[in-house]
């Protein structure tokens, strides 16, 4: 495993949830990208908030990492939730409160702040 | 036209499929919105659903045919 797929590991591992996007969520660079981002919010979901654009290694990584071939991808506690079509389906349904709740806890909304992690 | 390929490629890995719907969303041959429903949608997860769909499209995806994929799956019986 190279440098950068490490860090792109650590930051599935390690952050609550995981959204790896085109642009930044003050500048998203693509409408699905926000859809994924909004359906988050709607849920109050702690995100962190990852820019691909700078390398297009990244995504590179990311789907090698993933097995999923477009973006954006949102992961919960390590594990892909899936991208737009899909989160903003479950936000809908109520399913991604459950998730969320399940493998974060119930008190998930006060668990923090949007974020933006860089990893180049 | 791409969505020419892309439905065959999808009625090649669905050949059950009830409903099948490829539309360009932009009329610029890289934005789709594609709708599956299939049998073998039943009882799976969502992911597991688009999965099988991006597995369907995997060229396109990865020589950047398709710029943007919007997925809609359906599980019928």
């Amino acid at each position: 495993m190279n440098d950068l797929s490490a860090k792109i590991k650590q930051v599935i591992d390690d952050e609550p949830v995981a959204l790896f996007m085109k642009g930044t969520p003050q500048m998203a660079m693509c409408g699905n990208s926000m859809r994924a981002l909004e359906a988050l919010r709607r849920a109050g979901a702690p995100v962190t908030a990852v820019d691909i654009l700078p390398d297009p290694a990244i995504r590179q990584e990311l789907s090698a990492l993933s097995g999923w071939p477009t973006i954006p991808q949102v992961f919960v506690r390590g594990e892909l939730v899936g991208g737009a079509d899909i989160v903003e389906e479950l936000a809908e349904s109520g399913e991604l409160e459950r998730t969320l709740e399940e493998r974060l806890g119930t008190d998930y909304r006060g668990a923090g702040e949007e974020k933006t992690v860089a990893l180049i | 036209m791409a969505t020419d390929t892309l439905r065959e490629l999808l009625a090649d890995a669905f050949p059950d499929a009830t409903e099948l719907w490829v539309e360009d969303r932009t009329g610029t041959g890289d934005h789709f919105q594609v709708i599956v429903a299939s049998p073998r949608f039943a009882g799976l997860p969502l992911i597991d659903q688009h999965r099988l769909v991006n597995e369907a499209l995997a060229t396109p995806l990865a020589d950047g045919t398709i710029h943007e994929l919007r997925i809609k799956t359906k599980g019928t019986q």
